[in-house]
């Protein structure tokens, strides 16, 4: 029937690879993830209620405790960029380990079969994981005014910097888990098993000062806590608190007595990020 | 299929190896695949059909030995081959959660299909295999014919010059491998391409312009369907009898062919099978109530060349097929 028109396209061309067809490829896996978002919005919803579980229910029930210990601060006020973190940090994971289903599911190789790099494939995938995980951190973001934090924009432009650098970084480590685990089953138990520590390690529900000698060494060995601490540290910037209670909360990060700049504490986080995502790469190569 | 073109083979290989661990899978094969051809890939499950067509596409390495796809080398230009090359695995590799069309954008995208001519070619695939229509429905609520044609459409999008197909016909009912057939042989009127398919049918394996039998990782024979064929020379009789025991040992005694109860009937292979009937009743000595003589099928061939037919060659509870004893019936 058609005939006469199928001659007219004919066959198509496929010219030959470069940097712009890589970025098209980067694009495009970036797209399916946003794709994928949009369908399921049920996602948002849930990923976000643990976070603020944490925040209101933990943070006021806790919060009358640590009234003597914050300097008059809100518990609530201080957990809120630690919260901020952990809302973007299980759908990050999810993110990057949802190539076990790629793998169950055959689209993996769909991927790794295309005439371009495993880099742009997986870097695609961080950007998508990163992309989405900073858009549901919005939900929490929005909250700040119940918890005295302030809506500043420079800050919330700050925030969504970071957060996205940030689960960058997890999509990234969500991949290398991704790259081991063959079965759907022990995914997600891997993915609890392997983020709840860096959480609880990161100085996320907790201030860095005055730690236990080996949480303090633990802490200072997280990626999680070099993440994190440039989130507070940004919220923390447009508190009207005292010196003292800031020294409390929100001490920084010290290297023996080098205090760590934030701008080296989010250098550590891009190198954390691209180590893990050249991990990912070779052990995705090595795998199909 | 009669593209006489000159130039470079579609595929060229040149005693290829795979060995794993404790075994090897493929132990040297040699073929050439010429442009235009549908060449097919004949087997039981095991035999190293799946190992060479991954090869092939660069998604494993050889032991030792060399592959040329589309004059490119799969070892040392990985990806010229791949884009030139389509790819329709055994298993699905679709995303669910994306629309027929999305698939298929995804593809081009990560094939590096130039944008201007990237939408009227999706039309063109999707029309070719009938899915236009349902471009925009999420690919999880597609039956398993329905998928397999987009994957087929999809391998096709970015104008490879050689298509592998890895038993794309199974667990599909009768009806839907007929149109996945007829999908195929239509395209050659479409598109100038090389199929490259792996089956373990063997009425599939009639729509093929060569085909080569391969078993325990060697290729047994390559050739024509037709002269393939021609070359076993005998015919398949069966014959029903008022005791067959006694008609079995009839034949080793008076005739030394060896027969064998098959389908319930007592089945034997000869030379010119129709003037071989007269003989038959003349000096078996039982009685006959029927008899069937069929020219040789590609069953017979693989029998011949490995000893075993295929159906046994599988592994136990293997999937018997229905078409193929119905046609082999038909034709007596």
């Amino acid at each position: 029937m058609a005939q006469a028109t199928m001659a007219s396209v004919a066959q198509v061309s496929v010219p030959r690879g470069g940097l712009g067809h890589e970025i098209r490829a980067v694009l495009v896996v970036w797209e399916r993830e946003m794709i994928r978002f949009t369908r399921d919005p049920a996602r948002v919803i849930s990923s976000v209620v643990q976070p603020l579980l944490f925040l209101f229910v933990l943070g006021s029930g806790l919060g009358s405790l640590m009234q003597a210990g914050t300097g008059g601060v809100d518990f609530k006020t201080f957990l809120f960029p630690g919260v901020l973190s952990m809302s973007v940090l299980f759908t990050a994971a999810f993110a990057g380990i949802s190539m076990v289903w790629d793998r169950e599911f055959g689209f993996l190789r769909e991927m790794l079969v295309a005439p371009v790099s495993t880099t742009a494939i997986l870097l695609g995938k961080c950007l998508g994981g990163a992309t989405v995980a900073t858009i549901q951190s919005v939900v929490v973001l929005v909250l700040a005014g119940l918890v005295g934090v302030p809506y500043d924009p420079l800050m919330m432009l700050e925030l969504l910097v970071l957060l996205f650098i940030m689960s960058f970084m997890i999509t990234a480590l969500g991949l290398v888990l991704a790259s081991r685990v063959k079965q759907v089953q022990s995914a997600m138990p891997l993915v609890q098993m392997i983020i709840t520590p860096l959480m609880f390690l990161s100085g996320a529900l907790f201030p860095l000062s005055n730690l236990p000698g080996w949480l303090s060494v633990v802490t200072h060995l997280n990626p999680m806590t070099y993440a994190v601490e440039p989130v507070r540290s940004a919220v923390f910037d447009r508190l009207a608190i005292s010196p003292a209670a800031r020294a409390i909360l929100d001490p920084g990060i010290f290297w023996g007595s080098y205090q760590v700049p934030v701008l080296l504490q989010v250098g550590i986080v891009v190198l954390a990020a691209l180590a893990l995502l050249s991990a990912a790469v070779k052990l995705f190569a090595r795998t199909e | 299929m009669n593209n006489s073109v000159s130039g470079a083979a579609a595929i060229e290989v040149k005693g290829l190896v795979k060995s794993f661990k404790t075994v090897e899978a493929v132990r040297g094969i040699d073929l050439v695949v010429h442009p235009g051809e549908t060449f097919g890939f004949l087997g039981p499950n095991g035999a190293g059909k799946s190992t060479t067509i991954k090869i092939l596409c660069t998604l494993s390495d050889a032991t030792a030995g060399s592959a040329r796809v589309a004059g490119y080398d799969v070892a040392t230009q990985r990806d010229a081959v791949r884009r030139s090359i389509g790819l329709v695995f055994q298993e699905p590799t679709l995303d669910g959660y994306l629309t027929a069309e999305q698939n298929l954008r995804f593809h081009g995208e990560l094939y590096g299909v130039e944008r201007i001519s990237a939408a009227a070619r999706r039309k063109e695939v999707l029309d070719m295999v009938g899915l236009y229509d349902r471009k925009g429905d999420l690919v999880q609520t597609f039956s398993g014919g329905m998928r397999r044609r987009l994957e087929i459409a999809r391998g096709l999008l970015h104008s490879p010059k050689v298509l592998f197909l890895d038993e794309p016909t199974i667990g599909l009912d009768p009806q839907t491998r007929a149109s996945i057939w007829q999908y195929l042989n239509e395209l050659h009127k479409r598109e100038e391409i090389t199929v490259f398919i792996t089956t373990h049918y063997m009425d599939e394996a009639e729509n093929c312009d060569r085909i080569a039998i391969i078993d325990q990782g060697k290729i047994v024979a390559l050739d024509t369907p037709a002269n393939l064929k021609a070359a076993i020379g005998k015919d398949r009789v069966q014959i029903a009898t008022a005791d067959d025991p006694a008609a079995i040992a009839a034949l080793e005694n008076e005739f030394q062919l060896e027969a064998k109860m098959v389908e319930g009937l007592v089945t034997f292979a000869v030379a010119e099978g129709a003037a071989f009937v007269p003989q038959l009743f003349e000096k078996l000595g039982v009685a006959i109530r029927s008899v069937t003589v069929t020219q040789p099928s590609l069953d017979d061939v693989f029998l011949a060349h490995t000893g075993t037919s295929l159906r046994d060659a599988e592994s136990k509870g293997a999937k018997f097929n229905p078409m193929m004893a119905a046609a082999g019936r038909g034709r007596g």
